[in-house]
């Protein structure tokens, strides 16, 4: 569904990603692991646009979007939760899910959609009056995956949802992002420096070095692999 | 420090308010008027200060050519005006049309400099943006010059007295009740813009972050572009209310008010509508005032002794927001 073919991206002089090669199937939820520094998040930032890639293709769906516009991409289908949330701190939390639907015009399904997040993060409808910068951290990411959600994306990109977040948080999220791939079906893609868990919640994993893909596997086969228990599970 | 700024701070308004009191009891009809005044010159700072602090809220660069824009409005209602009232046309259609045009060459204007002199610098250091402003507006003043005339050309108020006003018209003239009036018309429509409307909420999300605002769908270029027509139109507006007002214009009146608004948007805080709002009425009235009551021959320096307060004392403005974020 989603395929990165050898994706080079620099920011200025800096060579960060350096021929990525990837692949997302339709209704897979796929890890992308990795230490600080590795590419993790740019490799989201080039597949949505944000910081283009300057070799390589992208094609999402049989259509070659390397040199689309970020609002162009988010319109066929790719949403991301990005790297520190970035809620709109002065918009209410009901604002910001608004704006999460922004390039939609059926008002029904967005009203569905808004019941739909707030049944899955019941906080969120208590909070719908509140500026999103007077959240917690964990309400935040809540925000962030439910904005992401309203604009129904086909692949979801999550950068780093355990980010900052207590253990106990870090579990729901990662059952939601379960529930979210089993009920809607939507395809995953998450991008985690806690390698446990998001191999646990993957179909399949990558593991990252210096702006490359070094191993890819089944989630499961990850977690056994003797490099990847050493260098990312601490055993 | 804080409590002698405190202390100063009382003292000040302390004496001021004293003298003040006595002499607008000594003549209070003199005081209103100078009130009014005020309001009228605020409220042409308004429009035009909304220009800067919406440009400044979603891209952070100090549009210096945005005074120019509205001098672009100015020179533009009064081409139409002369043209159409040679041919002998309803004063009535003229002025709708002087008006009419006048935004949409201001518009115009507005988008290309956004385009041309901003637009290829969105990722360069700010500096080269802010400089790249300064060029624009040189560019545009001297052009004006040599395509018009670098004399003050007359300008026959579009405004008639009107009749029904005719009892109030000794406090305050009926260009002048025009003024007020036109502008809150314009504030209300910008608040039910900007409050309400897609692109409304596009340009809320934009000024409070560019990237999330891409990743959710907005095409921020286009908010960019609508953010300067935006402001050009409310520009315009308020270079034809004050030509009409002061009676005759130049290629360079746009250069002082333009950095009036910006000081008036600098001090309700710059980024922030509503405190660009409040900002230029506080500094229209109090120039009134101190024009009025102290010495007029320096009006100017009023200002910028008022700017200079603000940069050491306030420098996030009145409506200001302190950048704290949490990380």
């Amino acid at each position: 569904m989603l395929k990165l073919k050898n994706i080079h991206t620099y920011y200025g002089n800096i060579h960060a990603l350096k021929g990525i090669d990837l692949e997302v199937s339709e209704g897979e939820v796929i890890s992308l692991i990795g230490a600080n520094g590795a590419g993790k998040s740019t490799t989201l930032m080039t597949t949505c646009g944000v910081v283009p890639a300057k070799q390589g293709r992208i094609i999402f769906k049989g259509q070659d979007i390397t040199r689309k516009s970020p609002d162009a991409i988010v319109k066929m289908g790719i949403c991301q939760v990005p790297e520190g949330r970035r809620i709109f701190p002065y918009l209410t939390v009901a604002e910001n899910l608004d704006m999460g639907a922004f390039l939609r015009n059926d008002k029904e399904g967005i009203k569905n959609d808004f019941d739909y997040v707030y049944n899955l993060f019941p906080i969120l409808a208590d909070r719908k009056n509140q500026a999103g910068g007077t959240l917690s951290g964990g309400e935040q990411q809540m925000l962030a995956i439910s904005r992401a959600l309203m604009s129904r994306p086909k692949v979801l990109l999550l950068d780093e949802p355990s980010l900052g977040l207590a253990p106990i948080i870090v579990k729901q999220i990662f059952s939601i992002i379960k529930k979210i791939n089993q009920e809607q079906k939507t395809t995953i893609f998450i991008v985690e420096q806690n390698a446990n868990l998001a191999l646990k919640a993957a179909h399949r994993g990558y593991v990252m070095e210096n702006g490359t893909i070094t191993i890819t596997d089944t989630g499961e086969n990850l977690l056994a692999n003797d490099d990847v228990r050493k260098a990312y599970l601490g055993m | 420090m804080r409590l002698f700024n405190i202390i100063l701070g009382v003292a000040v308004t302390g004496i001021l308010g004293f003298f003040g009191i006595k002499e607008v009891l000594a003549d209070p009809a003199y005081f209103f008027a100078l009130l009014l005044g005020g309001l009228t010159r605020g409220s042409i700072y308004a429009l035009i200060a909304l220009g800067y602090t919406m440009v400044y809220g979603i891209i952070e660069l100090i549009n210096f050519a945005h005074g120019e824009i509205y001098m672009i409005g100015a020179m533009t209602a009064l081409i139409v005006s002369t043209v159409l009232g040679l041919w002998g046309w309803n004063s009535a259609v003229i002025v709708i049309l002087a008006f009419v045009f006048a935004i949409f060459y201001s518009c115009a204007y507005g988008f290309t400099v956004e385009k041309i002199a901003y637009k290829p610098l969105r990722t360069a250091p700010r500096l080269s943006a802010l400089i790249s402003a300064i060029g624009m507006s040189l560019f545009l003043q001297n052009y004006v010059m040599l395509a018009q005339t670098p004399g003050f050309l007359p300008f026959e108020s579009l405004i008639p007295d009107f009749e029904f006003w005719e009892p109030f018209a000794d406090i305050i003239t009926s260009v002048e009740m025009t003024i007020i009036a036109t502008t809150v018309i314009v504030m209300i429509l910008l608040g039910i813009l900007i409050k309400f409307t897609r692109i409304g909420k596009a340009m809320r999300a934009t000024a409070q972050d560019q990237i999330m605002a891409s990743l959710v769908g907005i095409n921020v270029n286009r908010v960019i572009s609508t953010t300067f027509v935006v402001g050009s139109a409310t520009a315009a507006i308020g270079g034809v209310l004050i030509a009409c007002h002061v009676g005759q214009i130049n290629f360079y009146i746009g250069f002082l008010a333009g950095l009036k608004a910006f000081i008036a948007a600098v001090l309700g805080g710059i980024g922030s509508i509503p405190g660009a709002v409040l900002g230029s009425l506080v500094l229209g009235i109090s120039e009134s005032l101190f024009t009025g009551y102290f010495w007029s021959e320096y009006e100017d320096v009023f200002a910028f002794v008022i700017l200079v307060i603000i940069l050491i004392f306030r420098p996030s403005g009145i409506l200001g927001r302190n950048e704290t974020s949490k990380v």
